[in-house]
């Protein structure tokens, strides 16, 4: 098999256009190492804005790595270190002026499993407004919570209910409440990894909706095991192998049309 | 070599007797142990509920008292200081005379009076002082038995000895049995013991001193210790860096945990007493030393509650924006909190029922008043058990096991409202 001799040590050029018009996020030459294993290669990529990107890839390949690094929750994991620069908007999120709490304010996150606190729905959305002190009064605070249980498709369910614990929802409710509470706090980015891994197909349905929507005014990173998801939702795919960032491209492309041999055999099943 | 249907469903068969009947070993054993241990402690609360059972009554007698003006106020200045040096033994002496009027010889009223309780002298003179008019006028009182009466009429006092050998000889109890016969003796619900503080009577002895130090010194342990346990758990488990000389403070918590609690007194005895120069026996440094004693465990507790709270809902603060004192504060410390509660309840349990570190730092002294500061000389619960039950005293064996039913009510009420916190603390998420 060829992909298993491939050698993780031996950089391969990644194929495919990395820079894109008119990029809000600018990853150059990231590596990330965890101790001694060094978990992602020189990985250079543009991500631009309102648009969707699906970074796609066997286990343990390191998108779900990258996807960390745009928001420095890296930085939570014991014996991680970085180098290379990324850029929002044209200053580097690894400097010393940046600031996590305001970094993650502007670039939100949606985990794999569904974690809202277990706390009321409405505390859900409420909390990241409140810590960062986005709503004046109550009424601007209900309006954010209304607003982002709108935008995540949640409000028409649970408006009755707003006081009820979020850990009550079904398991596609919970994710949607954590999409809300991404939302609230109005980040520029999303970040997203692997969202509907624990939802069943109705579910998914509904949250490949929701980001189809979000598009409109977030830019959204999706992490994602399945292609057909990738397929749906994303303008562009990037395929990790081993650390490596093998290849981008238009999604469509890589679909029909990849360059790299192992984006090939990773689409048409031969092996993830 | 592969089995036939038949032939596998022959070998499950064979062997699943055995199975089963190891299964059912397995679970006999288990319910044999459980079984072991409620009978211990049936026998044990049996025991010492039997036991107690006399102490929470006692025995008084009915004497008429003649306040005669000519021994109390021979001057007639009706001056309280007369009244209050006034000899109240000679009006019991008299009133006994009265009723024994065939005794006359010394040592035989001696006995007399020592049936009624050292106690009655003191009552005699509060009830005059604060009635004066009273002066020179007769009436009925009932006064508190010497504690050996009270023995002899609960069937504590074994009669098959000799009688210079009980403590209770045959002319004291013809003296009890005549009493009674004139009615003049009753057993009453004995609510000395729960207002009054240790004494060398038996009879006069209460609890109520030894409970006060007790509440005294664990709301020092407690003030002192969850406080600091819990940061110290918040720092080490959240904080800190994993390095050697992290692991070096967890390896040392770990062992403190498993240090004797006599070790701990001599430390308290050693740094409170000797280079601090705190009051001995006094609430202040007994809640000092048992925090010392009960700070690993509420680490080790607070620290395994926080590592229960699941990482997912720590990801999902910080992945809005709290920073990491907020994602502690607002997330992890309520979703701990009832674990922390549970391990300081062990902690404080352990330190209540703890004598020998107090030993140390003399909360063993004979201590009569009742503790009204921290800094007041006290004893404690357990110390005042292990007192009590040295004593020569018969009575006193009764006071012992009641003193421990209220060790242990206290102890019920402690971690009853530690789980009627938890559950309302739970109730809120």
């Amino acid at each position: 098999m060829s992909s298993l001799e491939h050698d993780s040590s031996v950089t391969a050029p990644t194929v495919g256009e990395v820079h894109v018009p008119d990029p809000i996020i600018q990853a150059n030459d990231v590596n990330v190492y965890y101790g001694a294993k060094h978990a992602i290669h020189h990985v250079t990529l543009d991500i631009g804005s309102n648009s969707v990107i699906a970074l796609i890839g066997p286990s343990g390949c390191g998108k779900s790595t990258f996807l960390r690094c745009i928001n420095r929750m890296n930085d939570t994991v014991q014996g991680a270190r970085m180098s290379g620069t990324i850029l929002l908007e044209g200053n580097d999120i690894y400097s010393k002026n940046t600031d996590v709490v305001q970094l993650r304010a502007r670039v939100g996150m949606v985990f794999q499993k569904p974690n809202p606190f277990p706390k009321s729905i409405y505390e859900n959305v409420a909390y990241g407004p409140r810590i960062h002190g986005l709503a004046s009064s109550r009424p601007d605070l209900d309006e954010i919570v209304h607003r982002s249980l709108q935008k995540a498709g949640l409000w028409e369910e649970v408006k009755d209910r707003l006081d009820q614990p979020g850990t009550g929802l079904s398991g596609g409710q919970q994710q949607r409440l954590c999409i809300a509470r991404a939302i609230a706090v109005d980040p520029e980015v999303i970040l997203m990894d692997e969202p509907c891994s624990a939802l069943d197909p109705i579910a998914t349905a509904r949250v490949e909706d929701l980001i189809d929507e979000l598009r409109e005014n977030y830019t959204i990173v999706i992490v994602t095991h399945s292609m057909q998801q990738a397929a749906r939702v994303s303008q562009r795919t990037a395929y990790f192998h081993l650390g490596d960032l093998i290849e981008v491209g238009p999604t469509n492309k890589i679909f029909t049309n990849p360059q790299h041999r192992l984006t090939e055999d990773y689409i048409s099943g031969r092996f993830g | 070599m592969i089995n036939t249907p038949e032939q596998t469903a022959q070998r499950v068969s064979a062997g699943l007797k055995r199975r089963y009947a190891q299964e059912f070993r397995f679970k006999l054993y288990g319910f044999l142990a459980v079984a072991f241990g409620l009978g211990f402690v049936v026998f044990l609360f049996s025991t010492i509920i039997g036991k107690s059972l006399g102490a929470f009554h006692q025995t008084e007698v009915n004497l008429t008292i003649t306040y005669n003006a000519d021994v109390l106020d021979p001057d007639g200045t009706h001056d309280r200081a007369a009244l209050q040096d006034a000899d109240y033994r000679l009006l019991l002496k008299d009133s006994l005379k009265e009723l024994f009027p065939e005794v006359t010889d010394r040592a035989a009223v001696h006995k007399l009076l020592g049936l009624v309780s050292e106690q009655a002298e003191v009552d005699l003179r509060n009830r005059l002082l604060s009635h004066p008019e009273l002066l020179g006028k007769s009436e009925n009182i009932w006064f508190m038995a010497d504690g050996r009466v009270d023995s002899f009429l609960k069937n504590e006092i074994d009669m098959s000895l000799p009688a210079d050998e009980r403590g209770f000889d045959d002319d004291e109890v013809g003296f009890v049995q005549q009493l009674q016969k004139m009615n003049r003796v009753r057993r009453v619900f004995n609510t000395r013991f729960f207002t009054a503080g240790d004494s060398r009577q038996p009879e006069e002895a209460g609890i109520l001193g030894a409970l006060r130090g007790s509440l005294l010194t664990l709301l020092v342990t407690l003030l002192l210790a969850f406080p600091l346990g819990v940061g110290a758990a918040v720092y080490l488990e959240e904080f800190a860096p994993r390095n050697r000389f992290t692991d070096l403070i967890e390896v040392n918590i770990n062992n403190l945990a498993a240090v004797p609690s006599i070790v701990f007194g001599l430390l308290g005895l050693a740094v409170f007493i000797q280079m601090f120069g705190l009051p001995r026996s006094s609430p202040l440094v007994g809640g000092l030393v048992l925090s010392l004693m009960t700070l690993p465990t509420i680490i080790i507790a607070s620290r395994s509650a926080l590592k229960a709270v699941p990482p997912s809902i720590r990801q999902a603060a910080l992945g809005v924006g709290a920073s990491p004192v907020q994602t502690i504060a607002h997330h992890v410390l309520p979703l701990a909190l009832p674990g922390m509660l549970t391990g300081a309840i062990i902690g404080m349990s352990r330190a209540l029922g703890e004598s020998a570190p107090l030993l140390m730092i003399g909360m063993v002294a004979f201590v009569a008043d009742m503790p009204s500061e921290l800094t007041a000389p006290a004893t404690a619960l357990p110390v005042q058990v292990y007192l009590w039950a040295s004593s020569p005293e018969h009575a006193f064996v009764a006071k012992t096991s009641a003193a421990i039913l209220v060790l242990l009510g206290f102890l019920l009420v402690m971690n009853l409202a530690a789980v009627i916190f938890r559950n309302r603390f739970e109730s809120r998420w």
